[in-house]
């Protein structure tokens, strides 16, 4: 295969993967304006509920219909969402509402660690495997190269993550009253919306997310702790390219990172840490918002 | 008023007293043994070296359970009780945790160290304390090649043997390489095995060339761009020192792509992945594991077999696992110190020995471990050297059981620098001095 396709199907795969973890944490920023380091976190827990699931299901006959396993990716997800997120929106974040975001920054950090810890208690220190999902949809050949053919299901995943998100925004009317939650919050409440709850789901949804990037990532990995620092690095450099709070800038900028990454392994391997971070500093000197983030007047 | 002072200064002089570790004793012999308990290291090193550890203990304090002449209880007829201590959290950390083992714990020995910058850190202090210090497991050939400690001794050999066995492996089987690529962490430890791989290449072949060096970032968890990148290039055979999550993960992402049927894998320092992964790993992988350890010392034979066997059965009975690397490396150090502490009370009439004297009688000393003779030959009898080994990946369908076939034993001397030169230059020069027959 030629060498600037194989770059572009390498880039697209990692790009796709990054763009399901960095959704999340660019939603919950945009609308509760708040950066959330234990999304990290998440993504974690995500992984080694898909793990426990999807090792269970194996466990009690899932041989017979090994497809069952995809299903119990996407219930770890859900069930991670459905626990962690109300336990942390509703139970810590809610009381720091309106507050600094560098206090924010900083509580987020505190439960990034706190739940860090919980996962060693939870499922100790040593790894989990689930392969078997990501063998089960063979291989698929690209030219001189065989690619795994669930690469090509997490580009499938994202794309439909994307679209989804974008359209319940967009083109609902639940996304039009988050939509006005984001653009003013008190005005939103005068006009009777209900904004607690807003908030709550939209933290809810960016959980799911976040876990939903762990559930595709634990059959390609070895589950095991330290997994969620080294997303959130990368998630934050995609949604600080992409501008905080934007989708489409989410996507951008994962598409972004994902290619020049991929250019860089096989053109120019010493680079390929500091490329991240290289096109991360060319967009802030140009965009200091970001691509997609609007401007915004400073209020006082 | 004075009697009131009088009796709260003798009062907390007594709590004092009370809380302050208890003073060193005679009939007891205390050894902080530092390892990773948890990150991620801990899985592959720090836990199995400390259920190897915990595992020696016990035998030698009950007395008679390994062969000669390692019968004798404890440590010179001494109980040995031990500290551990977990060694994440950095070398700054571990600095602290040193001081606090030799200074309020009070311990008569420390036995640590995975991590190459630990033990780049501690020595200094050790030798400020004056603190009888193993490093029983890290890499980094710096720490003698580089500077001289009075109370430091690192009882395995450095990470250049890995890699110059690697080398001298393929060269040894036939193997041909007309170019390679290699996939290392992105730190002192990938880079360096990486430098020695290619310098002990350039060697043993010289028109072999390099298609591409791959230094993904510690902990990266996804290779898809790397390993399309060694599929493209197409090398003869591929390198990794990788360790742990990180090797496993190449590992199931590689063979799923069909890496493996592509190019030879080599893998320096492997063998530890093999419980997890089991079938999951491929056949004709060549595999190091840092010495002869693991299945390498299992299948070896030899005057060694009874300990190694001792040391096989007791942890599959213990800990329903093969003893990987890890705990053979754990032992090697365990039992050398019981080899010094045994020598100096021989020559200060019996008595518990000083940090000077256990110093003096470790400097230079040789002894038997499961993973073979270990002689403290380099650094000025500090550091030490072995043998190793290398083999290939098979499994076993009737016993479900991951095996190594085809192994080659290289001498310590064939394999490791000679005193006083410095492994790089030993590399450029062609391992002048080297013995393999």
């Amino acid at each position: 295969m030629d060498l600037f396709a194989t770059i572009f199907v390498d880039g697209l795969i990692y790009a796709a993967w990054l763009f399901i973890v960095s959704v999340g944490l660019t939603l919950v920023f945009g609308v509760l304006n708040i950066l959330n380091i234990a999304h990290g976190s998440l993504y974690a827990i995500g992984a080694y509920t898909s793990a426990s699931m999807v090792g269970a299901y194996f466990g009690v006959g899932g041989d017979a219909f090994p497809w069952g396993s995809y299903v119990a990716l996407i219930a770890a997800a859900i069930l991670v969402a459905l626990v962690m997120g109300p336990l942390l929106e509703r139970g810590l974040l809610r009381f720091f509402y309106g507050r600094d975001e560098v206090l924010n920054v900083l509580v987020t950090y505190a439960v990034f660690l706190i739940l860090e810890d919980a996962m060693k208690l939870i499922w100790g220190v040593n790894p989990y495997y689930v392969y078997e999902p990501y063998t089960l949809l063979g291989d698929v050949e690209l030219g001189s190269l065989f690619y795994v053919g669930y690469d090509f299901a997490v580009i499938a995943i994202a794309i439909v993550v994307g679209l989804a998100v974008w359209m319940s925004l967009n083109r609902t009317r639940t996304g039009k009253v988050v939509l006005a939650v984001i653009h003013d919050p008190e005005m939103s409440r005068t006009m009777g919306v209900n904004v607690p709850r807003i908030y709550l789901g939209a933290f809810v949804a960016g959980a799911f997310l976040a876990a939903l990037g762990g559930a595709v990532t634990a059959p390609m990995i070895s589950v095991q702790p330290g997994l969620g620092v080294n997303v959130i690095i990368v998630a934050f450099a995609v949604v600080i390219i992409g501008g905080l709070g934007s989708i489409p800038g989410a996507a951008i900028g994962a598409l972004m990172v994902g290619i020049s990454r991929a250019a860089s392994v096989h053109l120019l391997p010493e680079a390929e840490l500091f490329i991240i971070y290289f096109v991360m500093a060319i967009v802030l000197m140009f965009r200091p918002e970001g691509l997609f983030a609007k401007t915004q007047a400073r209020k006082i | 008023m004075k009697q009131t002072i009088r009796t709260i200064c003798a009062t907390l002089a007594l709590a004092t007293g009370l809380s302050a570790p208890a003073m060193a004793q005679d009939d007891t012999f205390k050894i902080g043994v530092i390892t990773f308990l948890s990150g991620q290291a801990a899985e592959s090193f720090g836990v199995p070296a400390w259920n190897g550890g915990q595992l020696l203990i016990d035998m030698l304090n009950e007395g008679g359970k390994l062969p000669a002449p390692y019968d004798k209880p404890g440590f010179g007829g001494m109980k040995i009780e031990a500290i551990v201590v977990d060694e994440a959290g950095g070398a700054t950390k571990q600095v602290q945790e040193f001081r606090n083992l030799v200074q309020r714990e009070q311990v008569d020995a420390v036995v640590g160290y995975v991590s190459s910058s630990d033990c780049l850190a501690v020595p200094p202090v050790a030798d400020e304390l004056k603190a009888f210090t193993i490093l029983y497991d890290c890499g980094t050939p710096r720490v003698f090649e580089d500077n001289s400690f009075e109370y430091v001794f690192r009882t395995a050999a450095h990470a250049t043997m890995d890699n110059v066995g690697l080398a001298r492996y393929l060269k040894s089987r036939g193997f041909e390489v007309d170019s390679f690529a290699g996939l290392n962490q992105d730190y002192a430890w990938g880079q360096d095995s990486w430098a020695d791989f290619t310098g002990a290449m350039a060697q043993l072949y010289s028109d072999a060339t390099v298609k591409t060096a791959l230094f993904p970032k510690f902990g990266a968890g996804q290779y898809g761009t790397e390993i399309s990148a060694l599929l493209r290039e197409k090398p003869a055979l591929i390198h990794s020192s990788n360790w742990g999550g990180d090797l496993q993960s190449f590992l199931l992402q590689a063979t799923a792509r069909g890496l493996h049927k592509r190019t030879q894998l080599a893998l320096s320092a492997g063998d530890h992945v093999i419980p997890q992964l089991q079938d999951k790993m491929p056949d004709g992988i060549v595999l190091g594991a840092r010495g002869v350890n693991g299945l390498l010392a299992k299948a070896r034979g030899g005057d060694l077999q009874p300990l190694t066997d001792t040391l096989w059965d007791s942890y599959m009975e213990r800990y329903g696992v093969i003893p990987v690397q890890a705990p053979f490396r754990m032992w090697q150090g365990l039992l050398g110190l019981k080899m010094a502490v045994e020598k100096a009370m021989d020559d200060n009439g019996g008595k518990k020995p000083t940090d000077e004297e256990l110093a003096a009688a470790m400097k230079g000393l040789s002894w038997d471990a499961p993973s073979g003779r270990i002689e403290m030959a380099l650094g000025g009898g500090h550091q030490a050297i072995q043998p190793t080994a290398i083999g290939v990946t098979k499994w076993n369908n009737e016993t479900k059981m991951m095996e190594l076939v085809d192994i080659e034993y290289f001498d310590a001397r064939c394999v490791n620098p000679p005193e006083g030169m410095k492994s790089q230059d030993w590399l450029a020069q062609g391992f002048p001095g080297a013995q393999c027959d």
